[in-house]
C-alpha cells in the first residue's frame, strides 16, 4: 500500500495529491521563544555564548519562589500580546505559542511578514492558498488562568471570573493561535507530557505524507504554572540549584516555560518558496516504555525504541547521527535510563551530544518543538551546543556531552529525543537536504 | 477504509460488555423514513434504557475486578479504571473472534520499522495486545487535576503527595492500558476538544494505511467532575429544568444533558469484524450553514454513496433548541428524506460523544442496517462525519 493516496478520511476535504509514504517532507521554517531568548536568533545567541535562562522565580506567584529556580520566558503576558497580536487575557500558553508560531510562518516565507489580513482579521496563512494545518501541543492547557480562577470557586462555587477558566482545554490555546493565523483547513493538540510536542510534529509530518495538508506548524507550547511547579515539587525531581543534565551528582531538573515551532511543508510547495528547505524529517518513531507512570525502565526500552525506530525510518546507521540533542532533564532516573539506551545504540563510537534544557530548563509539552527548532538550526550552522554545568560525567556512561559550543562542523542529521511521562517516548532525527 | 474487529463501551447506559451489547441488539428502533418526523422522533432505546431527569447523566461502571487489579482499582480514578475496562473489554472482543489469535503470544511489536525488544506478554492470558494505542480525551484526567489543585490551594502549596498530580497527565489512560498490556507499541493521545476523539481516528486510520500496525486500539473518553459540571454549568450549557433524557429532543428549550463515557475500538484493515468504517472527515468553524451543506455533500460524494443508501443518520442533536434548529436546517436541505436518529439523550453532550455514535453505528449495523452516517457538531464549531457500512457490502 505504499504510495497509495488515503481515501477512507480527511482533515477537511479529500487527500489528494497524496505524495506517497517515502516522499520526504521538508522543514521550511522555524520559531521559537524560550527562558533564554524571543525568538530564534536570540536562543541561538545565548546557545553561543553559554547564557541559561534559569533565574528565581520573577513572574510565577509561588511560596518556592526562593527555592526553586525556573527558567521564565521574560516577557509578560502584555507584552507578549501586543508580540503575537492575541488578546492579553489569553492563558500564556496560548501567548507563547503565538509568538513563536508567528515566527515560524514568517521565516518559512508562508505569511505576510505578520501583517494582518484585513479580511478575515487574522494573519492568515490561508490567503497562500496551501491547505494547512496548525499541530499544537501542551501538557497544562489554560492551567496558568485555572489556578487563578479556582480559589475564588473553591470557596463560594458561584464565584470566580468564568473568563480565566474558559481557556482551560488543551485544545484551546492551539485554536486561538490557529485563528490568529488564519488556520482552520486542520487543527489538533496532542498531550503526551514531555514528548507532546514532538509527537505534534510526527503527526503533522505524516498528515503532508498522506496528502491530508500541503503545509503543517507544528510543534508545541507550555507555560510555567504553580499546578506545575508543586507537581513535579511533590516528585522530588527539582532540583534547587541550575539543574546537571547527565551530571553523575545531578539533582533534578529546572521547569521552563516556551513553545518552539517548525513549519512543515511538502515537496510541491517547497518547489514554490523563494529559498531552499532548511532540512529534512528524515526519521521519527514513537514507543512505549510500558514501565512505570513517572519513571524510565533502568535500561530505557522506550527511549531505545524510539530512537531505534527513528534511524530505522531514516534508513540511517548511528554512526551516521551527528549530534544527539538529549532529552537530559537532569533527574536522575531519565539520565541514567537515555544514556544506557544510547550505550546499547551506538556502542562504541558516540557522535557529539549534549542537553539544551541546561538552558532553557525542561518546557514539558514544549521542549520537543523548541529542540527540533534547536537541532534544525544546528544542520544550518554546523552547532554542538554546550551540555551546561557539567563536573563530573555519569560514571556509569562511557561516552561524555559536549561542553563548549562549536561551529561550522560537518552536520549533516540530528537526532532529537523527547520522553515523557506514561512511558511515551518519541525521537525525532533531522537532516540536510 | 477500516474494519471495526471490536468495541467497548462504558457509558450512561448499560453498553458494557456482552450485556450491554445485547442491551442494544435489535429492538428500539423502527426508522420512519419520512420527513414528518422532527429530530430525535425515531428514539433508539434500548432494552433496558437508563432514565436520568436531571442534567447530569453518569456512566454505568461495570464491575472492574474482572479486568484491572483490585489495588490498581484503588489508586485509579474514575476515567482511568473506565478507560482501561474499556479497552480491555474491547480487546476480550477481538480475542473472542472465531479465528482470532489466542494464548498470550500475540507480539507487540515495535511500531515504525523498531525492531527491539518485541514484547509477548499481555496483562491477561488470551487477551489479544495491539501494536498501537491511540487516545482522545478533551478535558484529560479532570478529578485527579482538581484533586491536586485543591489540595494546592487549600494547603497552600505545602504538605503535598504526588499521586493526583501524576495522574492528572492527559496521556494518563493510554498509558496505564499500555502498561496494563506490556504494549510497547505507538502511543498517542490527542487533546483537542471536539475533535479529540476524530484525531485519535485519523492517527489509527493512517497508522494501519502505512503497514506500521495490523491492529490498532482507539478510544475517546471523557469524565464528569462535580467541579466541571459546576463551570459548565454556569456557562449556561444544561438545561435547568427537569426533563427525561428519553424525551430530550421534545423540549424545546435551551441547553442539554452533560454527558461521559470511555468507548474503544479495535480497528484493523484486514476485513471482517463488526461494520467497516469507510471514512470520517472533520470540518472546523465553518463560514455559514452553505459551508457545512458542502462539506456533507462532499464527504457523501467522496465515498460515492447516495442518500438512498443509507439507513440511518445518527445526529449529534441534544435537545439544546438552539443547536437543534441547525441540524433541522441541514437536514431539511441535505438528507429531508433520510431516517435520522439522536443519540446524546443516551450518552448525553459531551467533547468524545462521536466515540459513543460510532459503538452505537457498529451496533445498529449488527442489527442488520447496511450503512450509517454520522453528523455531529459541537458548539457549532467542531463538525464531524462518519460513513460506517456493513463488512461486505
Amino acid at each position: 500500500m505504499k504510495g497509495s493516496p488515503v481515501t477512507n478520511a480527511s482533515a477537511s476535504t479529500g487527500p489528494s495529491g497524496a505524495q506517497g509514504l517515502h516522499a520526504p517532507v521538508w522543514v521550511a521554517g522555524t520559531g521559537v521563544i524560550s527562558a533564554i531568548g524571543q525568538n530564534r536568533d536570540q536562543c541561538l545567541q545565548s546557545l553561543r555564548l553559554g547564557q541559561a535562562g534559569m533565574a528565581p522565580m520573577q513572574r510565577l506567584e509561588s511560596i518556592h519562589k526562593d527555592t526553586i529556580p525556573v527558567a521564565e520566558v521574560k516577557l509578560s503576558n502584555e507584552e507578549l500580546a501586543a508580540f503575537s497580536g492575541l488578546a492579553p487575557t489569553s492563558s500564556r500558553t496560548a501567548l507563547l505559542s503565538a509568538v513563536a508560531a508567528l515566527e515560524a510562518l514568517a521565516d518559512a516565507g508562508l505569511v505576510g511578514a505578520g501583517a494582518r489580513d484585513e479580511s478575515s482579521g487574522s494573519r492568515g496563512a490561508t490567503s497562500v492558498g496551501w491547505r494547512t494545518g496548525f499541530i499544537s501541543a501542551n501538557s497544562v492547557g489554560g492551567m496558568d488562568l485555572t489556578e487563578d480562577f479556582y480559589p475564588a470557586f473553591l470557596a463560594d462555587p458561584a464565584k470566580g471570573r468564568l473568563r480565566q477558566v474558559i481557556q482551560h482545554e488543551c485544545g484551546a490555546a492551539t485554536e486561538a493561535v490557529a485563528d490568529l493565523l488564519g488556520i482552520n483547513h486542520y487543527v489538533s493538540t496532542i498531550s503526551t507530557a514531555c514528548s507532546s510536542s514532538a509527537n505534534a510534529i510526527f503527526f503533522g509530518a505524516r498528515l503532508i505524507k498522506h496528502g491530508y495538508l500541503d503545509v503543517v506548524i507544528a510543534g508545541g507550547t507550555d507555560s510555567l504554572s504553580r499546578f506545575t511547579l508543586n507537581g513535579f515539587n511533590t516528585l522530588m525531581i527539582l532540583d534547587n540549584a541550575w539543574c546537571k543534565p547527565f551530571d553523575e551528582n545531578r539533582k533534578g531538573l529546572n521547569l521552563g516555560e516556551g513553545a518552539g515551532y517548525v513549519v512543515l511543508v511538502s515537496a510541491a510547495v517547497a518547489a514554490t518558496l523563494k529559498r531552499p528547505p532548511l532540512a529534512r524529517l528524515s526519521g521519527y518513531a514513537n514507543a512505549n516504555d510500558a514501565y512505570h507512570q513517572t519513571a524510565s525502565s533502568p535500561d530505557g526500552t522506550g527511549s531505545f525504541m524510539a530512537m531505534k525506530g527513528a534511524l530505522t525510518l531514516s534508513g540511517l546507521a548511528p554512526s551516521e547521527i551527528d549530534y544527539i540533542n538529549l532529552h537530559g532533564t537532569g533527574t536522575q532516573n531519565n539520565d541514567i535510563a537515555e544514556g544506557t539506551a544510547i550505550k546499547r545504540l551506538f556502542d562504541p563510537t558516540y557522535p557529539p551530544m549534549s542537553s539544551t534544557k541546561s538552558f532553557t530548563g525542561h518546557t514539558l509539552g514544549g521542549c520537543g518543538g523548541i529542540e527540533a527548532v534547536f537541532s534544525v538550526l544546528s544542520l544550518q550552522g554546523g552547532y554542538i551546543y554546550p551540555n551546561l554545568r557539567l563536573e563530573t560525567p555519569m560514571k556509569e556512561l562511557p561516552f561524555e556531552v559536549a561542553t563548549t559550543f562549536s561551529e561550522g562542523r560537518p552536520i549533516n542529521h540530528v537526532l532529537s529525543n523527547s520522553f515523557g511521562f506514561g512511558g511515551n517516548c518519541t525521537s525525532l532525527i533531522f537532516s540536510k537536504l | 477504509m477500516v474494519y471495526i474487529r471490536s468495541i467497548g463501551n462504558v457509558s450512561p447506559q448499560a453498553t458494557f460488555g456482552a450485556e450491554g451489547r445485547a442491551n442494544f441488539g435489535t429492538t428500539g428502533f423502527e426508522p420512519s423514513g419520512t420527513a414528518a418526523s422532527a429530530t430525535g422522533r425515531d428514539l433508539i432505546t434500548p432494552a433496558a434504557p437508563a432514565v436520568y431527569t436531571g442534567n447530569r447523566l453518569k456512566a454505568i461502571e461495570p464491575d472492574y475486578s474482572k479486568y484491572i487489579d483490585a489495588k490498581l482499582i484503588r489508586r485509579m480514578s474514575r476515567i482511568i479504571r473506565m478507560g482501561v475496562a474499556a479497552a480491555m473489554d474491547c480487546l476480550d472482543g477481538a480475542a473472542a473472534e472465531p479465528g482470532a489469535p489466542t494464548g498470550a503470544g500475540v507480539r507487540a511489536e515495535a511500531p515504525q520499522g523498531a525492531a527491539a525488544t518485541p514484547t509477548t506478554v499481555g496483562a491477561s492470558p488470551g487477551r489479544l495486545v495491539p501494536e498501537a494505542i491511540i487516545t482522545g480525551t478533551a478535558y484529560g484526567c479532570l478529578e485527579d487535576t482538581v484533586t491536586f489543585l485543591r489540595r494546592m490551594v487549600e494547603n497552600k502549596e505545602e504538605m503535598l503527595t504526588p499521586t493526583a498530580f501524576i495522574q492528572s497527565t492527559h496521556n494518563t489512560v493510554g498509558a496505564q492500558i499500555a502498561l496494563m498490556l506490556q504494549c510497547h507499541g505507538y502511543n498517542n493521545t490527542f487533546v483537542h476538544s471536539g475533535f479529540s476523539f476524530e484525531s485519535a481516528l485519523l492517527d489509527a486510520q493512517m497508522l494501519l494505511e502505512e503497514g506500521q500496525a495490523n491492529n490498532v486500539l482507539v478510544g475517546g473518553v471523557d469524565e464528569i467532575t462535580d467541579t466541571s459540571h459546576t463551570i459548565l454549568e454556569r456557562f449556561g450549557l444544561f438545561k435547568r429544568e427537569t426533563v427525561s433524557n428519553l424525551e430530550l429532543y421534545d423540549t424545546k428549550t435551551k441547553g442539554t444533558i452533560n454527558g461521559e463515557g470511555a468507548v474503544f475500538f479495535l480497528l484493523s484493515k484486514e476485513p471482517g469484524g463488526l461494520a467497516r468504517l469507510d471514512g470520517m472527515e472533520t470540518f472546523y468553524k465553518p463560514t455559514d450553514l452553505e459551508d457545512t451543506t458542502q462539506h456533507i455533500r462532499g464527504f457523501l460524494n467522496r465515498h460515492q454513496v447516495s442518500l438512498a443508501a443509507i439507513d440511518l443518520i445518527l445526529l449529534g442533536i441534544n435537545g439544546n433548541i438552539l443547536e437543534d434548529e441547525a441540524y433541522d436546517l441541514i437536514r431539511s436541505q441535505v438528507f429531508p428524506n433520510t431516517p435520522v436518529a439522536g443519540f446524546k439523550h443516551l450518552c448525553g453532550e459531551y467533547p468524545t460523544a462521536s466515540a459513543f455514535a460510532l459503538w452505537l453505528a457498529t451496533q445498529k449495523i449488527q442489527s442488520g442496517l447496511k450503512r450509517v452516517l454520522i453528523y455531529n457538531q459541537q458548539q457549532q464549531s467542531h463538525h464531524s462525519l462518519y460513513l460506517v457500512s456493513a463488512c461486505g457490502t
